[in-house]
């Protein structure tokens, strides 16, 4: 248990070291970024502790703000998936979440890529919604969804199968 | 009292979404005005200090190009120097050095371009006599103006910021507007509210208008790459291409404009007299 949550620490300050060091300054075509931080609330361990994945979540991304000068954006588009994580995970598993025998990492990939592609675009649909406030942008927000999901989902793909290629 | 408690028991996860929901969307409505995200801003000790310890490696990379601004820009001040016509003007007072603008350096440690509200991280902050609402510029052109001040950093609002709005001016005529910035391309910046009447030409400079107590009048910012007037014919929209290259800024100067608290009091006293 212990070492879950060092684990979990760690991936916390890892994550957000990259996404601020690297990840924010990648500025594809002028305006793509990915964000693949997400990864802490995707690969949180399943469980019954609802209000902790929410709270640290909240955490998470209102330090990722507190580095980009984002006001909350961060921070709603993170809380409001950790919310739905349940949900999302419960539909795709199916009977596997009832016994919480899911390890993602683990999962088809098929499986895995659905999962994570359902996250990603709508954390990132409401954080660049969030960033314009305002619907008569809404032709920008949906392409920068599209372009910086696309980027953020490979790189979450390839973080996971990088990292557990290790234990085997 | 008992069905409200285990109400709450029942649906806490739901409320602690709502209730943190809540609370980051006003932290993003706050961001979204001028001076106002008061808490998460990156001028305090943990993300200035990071910001910094990255920039001392991300520095060396950058070092031929700022030598190279560095360079230029001694070399225009030396030949303005050296050809200064009237000798007899220049009196050595040294009581009235930095009389009318203080100016500070202070380096870039965060520098964004790609959001809609940009912001920029600088190393040096209320020690250094850096305060809220002093202009920010470099050997080039205009940066922005700060926005929040800790005692070791600072941040800018660039004017590639939605809320930023600066008066500039055309520097042939003196018809002014008022520089926006709508997101897209970091190196055009729009010029609105110019009236119809200013010649405006493609390839024209624009500077500072020295309206504001903010920057002194004359500071370039870039030239016009395209214009069209609004379907009203009133005024001109401008589209500007910034002398600066706002994706690549390394050193900056802060300026203080020494008269600016005593301008403003007496804008103030007129204005409460009236």
């Amino acid at each position: 248990m212990s070492s879950s949550i060092f684990k979990n620490i760690l991936r916390f300050v890892l994550l957000i070291l990259l996404q601020v060091a690297i990840f924010n300054n990648i500025n594809f075509l002028g305006y793509i970024n990915p964000y693949p931080y997400i990864l802490f609330i995707l690969l949180f361990p399943v469980g019954d502790n609802r209000a902790l994945l929410i709270f640290t979540s909240f955490l998470l991304g209102l330090t990722l703000d507190m580095f980009s000068n984002s006001g909350g954006m961060h921070a709603a588009a993170s809380v409001t998936i950790a919310y739905l994580r349940p949900w999302i995970l419960q539909s795709i598993f199916g009977i596997a979440y009832e016994y919480n025998a899911i390890k993602v990492a683990k999962a088809d990939f098929g499986e895995r890529l659905l999962y994570i592609s359902i996250l990603v675009f709508t954390h990132h649909l409401i954080l660049f919604f969030a960033e314009s406030f305002n619907f008569s942008d809404i032709i920008y927000i949906l392409k920068k969804t599209l372009f910086s999901g696309i980027f953020s989902v490979l790189l979450c793909m390839l973080f996971i199968t990088l990292f557990s290629l290790k234990r085997k | 009292m008992q069905q409200i408690v285990n109400f709450l028991i029942k649906h806490r996860n739901f409320l602690l979404f709502a209730f943190l929901l809540f609370l980051s969307l006003v932290f993003t409505i706050q961001s979204h005005s001028y001076h106002r995200s008061k808490f998460v801003n990156s001028a305090n000790f943990l993300s200035g200090g990071i910001y910094g310890g990255l920039d001392d490696i991300s520095e060396y990379f950058d070092l031929k190009i700022h030598n190279a601004q560095l360079v230029e820009e001694n070399n225009r001040l030396r030949s303005r120097l050296y050809n200064l016509t009237d000798k007899k003007d220049q009196k050595l007072d040294t009581l009235a050095f930095n009389s009318l603008y203080r100016f500070t350096t202070a380096k870039v440690i965060n520098n964004n371009y790609n959001l809609k509200d940009n912001f920029i991280t600088l190393r040096g902050g209320s020690k250094k006599g850096i305060k809220q609402d002093l202009g920010v510029i470099t050997s080039k052109g205009l940066v922005g103006i700060v926005d929040r001040v800790s005692s070791n950093y600072a941040t800018v609002l660039s004017i590639l910021n939605s809320n930023s709005q600066i008066n500039a001016k055309l520097k042939k005529s003196n018809h002014f507007g008022i520089l926006v910035w709508k997101g897209g391309d970091p190196n055009i910046v729009d010029l609105v509210d110019v009236q119809s009447k200013a010649p405006v030409a493609l390839g024209d400079t624009i500077v500072t208008g020295g309206k504001s107590t903010i920057f002194p009048e004359g500071i370039g910012i870039g030239t016009i790459n395209n214009f069209k007037l609004d379907p009203s014919e009133n005024f001109y929209t401008i589209k500007i291409k910034l002398f600066n290259d706002m994706t690549n800024v390394g050193y900056v100067y802060v300026i203080e404009n020494m008269n600016g608290d005593e301008i403003k009091t007496l804008e103030q006293q007129t204005v409460d007299e009236q």
